[in-house]
This record gives C-alpha cells, structure tokens and sequence, in this order.
C-alpha cells in the first residue's frame, strides 16, 4: 500500500508537470516546535512586551496552485501564556485581561484568502479571543517550503495582524492609548499528511 | 527565660509567635490592598515587592520556629479534653495552612525561574519553575488558604480571649511574658 503510495506520488512527480501539484493538508509542526503564536503591545509608549502562546495546535490545507483555495485553523490553549514574567502571566490570564479561567481557549478559522502577490495574500478568519469573535484580516507570507532531511514535507508561512483588544472586550482604558492594540504574529511549519 | 517550660513558654516561642502574628496580619492586609491598585499607583511595585520580602522572611522564621517547637517542650494545654485536641488541631492546620500560604506565594513569584529579590539583601532563589500555568494555580492555592488562615487566626484569637476572660486561665498571658506565666491548676 505504502509502496503503490510512493509510487503514485513518483510516478506524478516525474510525468506530471509542477504547476499541476494538488492541495494537500498539512499538521502544523508544534512537536517539533517549528510553530510560534507571539504577540508584542506597547509598554508605556516605551518599549514592548514580548510574549508567547506556548501550547496550541492547528493544521491547514495548502495548494501551491490556487492558494485562495487555502485554509487554516488554529487552537491555541490560552493557559500557555508566557512573557517572562509569572506574576505578570497571572495578571495577563486574570480576569482583569484574557480572563483565561472562563475563556481558556482561543481559535482562529480561515473564512477565505487572497492573492496579493508572489507567495503573499491576506487570510481572513474568525479569530476567538476572550470569548468574543471577530472576523480579521492578517497579512501572511509563504516563507518556503520542501522536503526536510527527515523524509516529511513541509510548508512554512509566517502572519502577522493587529488587533484592537477593545474588539474582543478587554478593557485597556486604565492604559495608555498606544497599548489598546497589539501585533499578533505568527508562523508555523506544517507537516504534510 | 529563653526556653519553654512545662508551665510556660520562652521568651524565643513568643517573641517567634507575635513577630509571625504581626507579618501574617500585615501581609494579609497588605496582599489585599495591592492587588487592587490600579497600574499608576505608587504602590503597584512597591507593595509586591514589601509582600514578597516579608514573606520570604516570615516563611524562613517559620521554618525556624517549626524546628524550635519541635525541640523544645511545650507548655501543658489547658481545658478540657475537648478544648485540648481542638487546640492541639488547630495549631497544626495555623502552621500547615502558613507553610502553604507562604510556600505558594514563593511559587507565584518564582514561576518563570526568576528567584525572589528580599529586599535588597539577598536573593531567594527559584527551586521549582515552570509547570503548567504555575502562576494562576499557586495564586488560586495564595488567596483561599490566605482567607482560610485568617478565619483560623480569627478562631485563635477568640479562643485565647475565652481561656483569659472566660476560663481566667493563663494562656493568654504566658504567651506575653515568661514571668508572668503562673501554674492554675
């Protein structure tokens, strides 16, 4: 079977021509931890706070032929949170902010892409955050993709978006203006199934 | 005068037990306050930082106090049978419910493997760091046995009053001087 499999996908390779690869789907690396969910906001209007989602998982349909035929979906456990800082990780899950306890996961589901140039598009979504849903816009990039050393194949993108955090109802009043907005960024490799 | 007696107890157990009654009053106090100051406040660094210190210092008193009770005699209770093993119970949950309060705030802080700055003296360093969401689970464990011990502090105080006023037994006073601790019975 997974002789005939190879054999197929040899025989494909060789006789049909590249543009005419198929949509495959692809798991994304968070084994391997080739797959990052960051976020930076303002400090003060004077430097910014770096942090992570270190849990989550996801996977995405991807052909190289029709991308706005492409697709993703992300799960990311909320609880994972990192900044460096536990007593600011403790602050950031209160329910003074992500309220992590009632709202412990956070989704995001493609609804569509487009083709903005070679290897770039804008991916809209439902993002979930803190319980609300709001439909984004983020700006991704196809960094590369290929076969790695170990025998799988790989795709990898890179994303980024602002979102207004008032949006998926946190309250940022008690703070400066330029901290009522953060960058979200995100990049992943996946692995093709 | 330093250590206990059968009747009484030294001038170490109660100088340990007054300095802990003071610092878990004034941390509980002072724990409560902070963490509702808004991020422009004065106090929003300076009231963590006077927290930590003083705990760490209360949970390194504490454990000195724990292995000096342990050995040294304690005075003999007094009361009823009943009264007895409450007190006997109560004093051991006053210290299990410390060392959690106390072990729990270490592990608030510590959480992301930075040790605990006391002070400006030295610092504690992190042992245990980086379990799954250790910041938010050691503050859930911080604040209910905090509510716990001071309801049990509260029961304390009252059942000391009652054993001076009501029973006019010494308990109260041979936890203040160790001369003045008489045998009543």
């Amino acid at each position: 079977m997974l002789k005939r499999t190879a054999l197929a996908a040899l025989t494909a390779a060789t006789v049909i021509p590249m543009t005419q690869a198929q949509a495959a789907d692809y798991v994304i690396d968070t084994e391997g931890q080739h797959a990052f969910v960051q976020f930076k906001i303002s400090h003060l209007g004077y430097s910014y706070i770096l942090g992570t989602f270190e849990e989550f998982s996801g996977e995405f349909s991807y052909d190289p032929e029709d991308v706005e035929s492409s697709s993703v979906s992300v799960d990311v456990d909320v609880n994972s949170l990192n900044t460096n800082h536990g007593e600011r990780d403790k602050h950031i899950l209160s329910d003074d902010f992500l309220n992590a306890s009632e709202y412990p996961e956070a989704t995001f589901r493609s609804t569509g892409f487009t083709r903005t140039g070679e290897g770039e598009g804008e991916l809209e979504g439902d993002l979930t955050l803190h319980g609300e849903t709001r439909s984004i816009t983020m700006d991704v990039e196809h960094v590369g993709g290929g076969e790695d050393p170990w025998g799988d194949y790989r795709q990898g993108f890179e994303g980024t978006t602002t979102l207004a955090l008032e949006d998926f109802g946190i309250d940022m009043s008690d703070f400066p203006e330029v901290m009522h907005e953060l960058e979200l960024y995100v990049t992943f490799e996946g692995i093709r199934q | 005068m330093w250590r206990n007696t059968p009747s009484g107890w030294g001038l170490t157990s109660i100088v340990l037990h007054w300095l802990s009654a003071i610092a878990v009053v004034g941390l509980f106090v002072l724990g409560w306050w902070m963490t509702g100051l808004g991020y422009y406040d004065d106090w929003y660094y300076l009231g963590p930082w006077w927290h930590r210190s003083i705990g760490m210092l209360l949970l390194g008193l504490t454990v000195l106090r724990l292995i000096w009770r342990g050995c040294q005699p304690s005075p003999e209770a007094h009361g009823q049978r009943f009264e007895r093993l409450s007190a006997h119970l109560g004093h051991i949950a006053l210290y299990a419910l410390m060392l959690l309060v106390l072990v729990s705030g270490y592990l608030i802080s510590t959480a992301d493997g930075s040790g605990i700055q006391v002070f400006d003296w030295f610092e504690v360093p992190a042992v245990v760091s980086g379990i799954r969401n250790q910041a938010t689970l050691a503050g859930l464990v911080h604040w209910y046995a905090s509510l716990v011990l001071i309801a049990l502090a509260a029961g304390h105080t009252l059942a000391a009053l009652k054993h001076h006023f009501i029973d006019r037994q010494d308990t109260l006073i041979r936890m203040i001087s160790p001369s003045l601790s008489r045998r009543e019975r």
